[in-house]
C-alpha cells in the first residue's frame, strides 16, 4: 500500500510539471496584457518600466523557469490587477466554490440515489419511466438557461429565494461559510440546485443501471434464498455493490464540478473561483489564470488519489490486490 | 407425511418471443431424509423447478399451476412474507456457481449471521457461534479466522462449503442443491458430495439434487426423475432406472446396453439438440432425436407406471420384449 502511494505521488508530480508547462505556454499565447493594463496614452518609457516590473521582457523559457521556481515555493505570481498574490486571491474565493460544489453533490446524491434505486427496482413502472425521461432533460438542458429559469421562477416570480451573492456567512476554521447561516443557505440553494442538475441525472442513471445489473446476480438470488427480508437484500446486498461505481464516478465528477462551476457562478453572481477566473480572463490577468489552472490540476490529482483510496475501501477485492 | 410433494407444477416464462413452458406438469415427492436426483440436459427445466419450490421465480416467469406441498402445506400462492420465513430456514438452496453465490463485498460472517438472524431472535454473539460451528461442520479449517474473510479469499470448493454451511444453519427439512458440484474439479466434487450426504443423513434433511451428471446421482439418490424439455420423462428407484431405463432418452444418457459397469460414467452425448421450448411440436418432445420414433409419437405420451414404482413417458419404452 505504501509503495503504491509513493508511486502514485511521483506520477502526480510529473503530471503537475507537465501541466504547468502546458498551462504556461497556453496562457502566454493569449493576447498581450500590456495592451490592457497600461493606459494607451502612457509614453514609451512608462511602458517599458511596467513591462520590466511584470517580468514580461524576459525570454519565454526564462519566464517559465522563474514561474516554476516561485511556484515550488508556493508563489504563483502577483495579480496584475489586484496586485495581490494570485494564490491568495484564489484561496479567498475557494471556500465559496467548494461549498457550492459540495452542496450540489449533496443534492445530487440526496435526490438521485432514491430515484435511481426506485427506477432500478421497478424498471417498468410509470413513475420509473418519468424519472428516466426527466434525467434526460437534466443531461441536455444548458446550465445557464436552467439557471436563468430558476431565477425567473423562484427569485423574480415567487420571490422565495435570493438569486445573487452568498448572503450572510459565519466563520468556521477561520473561513467564511454560507451554509452555516439560514440566510446563507437560502442564497446557496438556487445555485447549488442549478449546478446539481446534471449530477442528479448522472446519479439516477448510474444507480438504476447498477441496481438492475446487481439484481440479476446470483448472490442476490442466494440472499433471497436465505430468507432475508427484501429490505435487507436491497439496502445491504444490492446497495453495497452499487456504491462502488456511484462513489467512484461522483468523486471524479467533483473535480469537474469545482472547475466548471464557472457558468453557475456567473449566473448567480456567486463570488467563487469561477467568477474570479472569468474576470481574470477578461482582463488577461495572466498570473491569476495560471494559478487558477494549476490549482485545478492539483485538485484533480488529489481527488483522483482520494477516489482510488476510497475505492479500495469499498471493494475488498481491490484491497487485497493493492497489498500484494 | 412426505417432506415435499410437487404436483403438476407448471412454471412458464412470458417472454416477448412467446410463452416458454420451462416446467410443464412436473410431479414428484420426497420422503423425510430421502434424496431425489433431478437429471437432465442443460435447459430441461431443472433449475426453474428448484426455484419454483422456493418461490424464487422472477418475472417474466411465474408458477401458473400445480401444487408444491411442503409437509402438506401448499406453497404456491403463499404470501411472500410466509415464504420468506420458510426460505433458508426450513427449505434451503445451494447454487451451481460458488464463485457467484456469495456477495463479494460482504464478509463471510456478515453473510452467515444475517441468515441466522433472519429467522431467529438470538444475540449476534450466538449467531456468530452458530455460523462458526456450521463452517466447522462442512470441513473448513480454523473457522474463527475464516469468518472474517471475504469470499474472494476462498477457493471455489471452499466457497461452496460456505454456501452449504449457510444452507445448513437452520437444519432445514429440505435442501434444493442445484448442480452444486458441477463447477468444481473432480476430487473436490467427491469430497463435497460425501460431506453433504453424511450431513443430510445425520440431520434427516431431504435433498433435491439437481445434476446433469448421472454418475453423481448413482451413489447419492434414492429416487431419480429424468427431465426433458420441461417434463419428467422417466422416474423411479435409482438403481432400477439406471440398470434398465425404460425411456429412450434415459437409455441414451446411460448408453445402449444397460449394465452395471456402465454406471458411474459421465453423461454421454445424445445426437441432436434440445428442442426450443418456444416452438415445441405436438407429441413427444424427444421424437426429433429418438431412434424409436414413429407416427404414434405425434401424440404426447403420458407418464405411465410401466412396472411398480417405475414411470416413463413413451409409447415405445424399453420394457420386456421390446427392450
Ligand atoms: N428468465 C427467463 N426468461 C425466459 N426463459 C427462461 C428464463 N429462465 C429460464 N428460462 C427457460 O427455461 C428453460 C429451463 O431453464 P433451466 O431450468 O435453467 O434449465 P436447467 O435444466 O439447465 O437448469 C430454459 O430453456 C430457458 O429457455
Ligand atoms: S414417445 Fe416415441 S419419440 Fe418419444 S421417446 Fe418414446 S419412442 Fe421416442
Ligand atoms: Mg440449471
Amino acid at each position: 500500500m505504501a509503495l503504491y502511494l509513493i508511486r502514485r505521488l511521483m506520477q502526480s508530480g510529473f503530471v503537475l510539471i507537465a501541466m504547468s508547462l502546458l498551462v504556461f505556454l497556453g496562457v502566454y499565447a493569449v493576447g498581450d496584457p500590456v495592451e490592457i493594463l497600461i493606459s494607451p496614452d502612457a509614453d514609451q518609457e512608462e511602458r517599458e518600466r511596467a513591462v520590466r516590473a511584470l517580468g514580461l521582457d524576459l525570454p519565454l523559457w526564462h519566464q517559465y523557469l522563474v514561474f516554476l521556481g516561485r511556484a515550488l515555493q508556493g508563489d504563483l505570481g502577483r495579480s496584475f490587477v489586484f496586485n495581490e498574490p494570485a494564490i491568495q486571491l484564489i484561496l479567498q474565493r475557494m471556500p465559496a466554490t467548494l461549498e457550492l460544489a459540495f452542496g450540489a453533490m449533496f443534492i445530487s446524491v440526496l435526490i438521485g440515489l432514491p430515484l435511481g434505486l426506485y427506477a432500478g427496482l421497478r424498471p417498468d413502472g410509470r413513475l420509473s419511466k418519468t424519472i428516466m425521461a426527466g434525467s434526460i432533460l437534466g443531461f441536455s438542458l444548458p446550465s445557464f438557461w436552467v439557471g436563468l429559469m430558476l431565477i425567473m421562477l423562484f427569485a423574480v416570480q415567487l420571490g422565495w429565494l435570493p438569486s445573487t451573492g452568498r448572503g450572510e456567512t459565519a466563520m468556521l476554521f477561520g473561513i467564511r461559510w454560507s451554509f452555516l447561516t439560514g440566510d446563507g443557505l437560502a442564497h446557496i440553494l438556487l445555485p447549488a440546485i442549478n449546478l446539481s442538475l446534471f449530477k442528479i441525472s448522472l446519479v439516477i442513471r448510474l444507480t438504476r443501471a447498477g441496481v438492475r445489473e446487481t439484481m440479476l446476480m446470483d448472490y442476490v438470488k442466494f440472499a433471497r434464498a436465505k430468507g432475508l427480508t427484501p429490505f435487507r437484500v436491497t439496502f445491504v446486498h444490492v446497495f453495497k455493490n452499487i456504491m462502488i461505481p456511484v462513489v467512484t464516478v461522483l468523486g471524479l465528477e467533483l473535480g469537474g464540478t469545482i472547475a466548471f462551476s464557472v457558468v453557475t457562478e456567473s449566473v448567480f453572481a456567486w463570488p467563487g473561483m469561477g467568477k474570479l477566473i472569468i474576470d481574470s480572463i477578461n482582463v488577461l490577468d495572466r498570473p491569476v489564470i495560471v494559478a487558477y489552472l494549476m490549482m485545478i490540476v492539483l485538485m484533480f490529482i488529489v481527488i483522483n488519489l482520494l477516489v482510488d483510496l476510497v475505492y479500495t475501501l469499498l471493494d475488498p477485492r481491490v484491497r487485497l490486490e493493492g497489498k500484494a | 407425511m412426505n417432506t415435499l410433494e410437487v404436483k403438476n407444477l407448471c412454471t412458464h416464462f412470458f417472454t416477448r418471443a412467446g410463452v416458454v413452458k420451462a416446467v410443464d406438469g412436473v410431479s414428484f415427492s420426497i420422503g423425510r431424509g430421502k434424496v431425489l436426483g433431478l437429471v437432465g440436459e442443460s435447459g430441461s427445466g431443472k433449475s426453474v423447478t428448484g426455484f419454483s419450490i422456493l418461490g424464487l421465480v422472477d418475472p417474466p416467469g411465474r408458477v401458473v399451476s400445480g401444487e408444491i406441498l411442503y409437509k402438506g402445506k401448499n406453497l404456491v400462492g403463499l404470501p411472500e412474507e410466509e415464504l420468506r420465513r420458510l426460505r433458508g430456514n426450513r427449505i434451503a438452496m445451494i447454487f451451481q456457481d460458488p464463485m457467484m453465490t456469495l456477495n463479494p463485498v460482504l464478509r463471510v460472517d456478515t453473510q452467515m449471521i444475517e441468515t441466522v438472524l433472519a429467522h431467529e431472535k438470538v444475540s449476534r454473539e450466538e449467531a456468530r457461534q452458530r455460523s462458526r460451528d456450521a463452517l466447522g461442520m462442512v470441513g473448513i479449517p480454523s473457522p474463527d479466522e475464516r469468518l472474517k474473510s471475504y469470499p474472494h479469499q476462498f477457493s471455489g470448493g471452499m466457497r461452496q462449503r460456505v454456501a452449504i454451511a449457510i444452507a445448513l444453519l437452520h437444519r432445514p427439512d429440505l435442501i434444493v442443491a442445484d448442480e452444486p458440484t458441477t463447477a468444481l474439479d473432480v476430487t473436490i466434487q467427491g469430497q463435497i458430495l460425501a460431506e453433504v450426504q453424511k450431513l443430510a443423513q445425520n440431520l434427516g434433511t431431504s435433498l433435491v439434487w439437481i445434476t446433469h451428471d448421472l454418475s453423481v446421482v448413482a451413489g447419492l439418490a434414492d429416487e431419480i426423475a429424468v427431465m426433458y424439455a420441461g417434463r419428467v420423462v422417466e422416474q423411479g428407484e435409482v438403481n432400477a432406472v439406471l440398470d434398465a431405463p425404460y425411456h429412450p432418452y434415459t437409455h441414451g444418457l446411460i448408453g445402449s446396453v444397460p449394465s452395471r459397469n456402465k454406471r458411474g460414467e459421465p453423461l454421454r452425448q445424445i445426437p441432436g439438440m434440445t428442442p426450443s421450448l418456444l416452438s415445441l411440436a405436438p407429441g413427444c418432445a424427444f421424437k426429433t432425436r429418438c431412434n424409436r420414433a414413429d407416427a404414434a409419437c405425434d401424440v404426447m405420451p403420458n407418464l405411465d407406471e410401466l412396472s411398480p414404482g417405475r414411470f416413463a413417458r413413451c409409447v415405445h419404452p424399453h420394457v420386456g420384449a421390446e427392450a
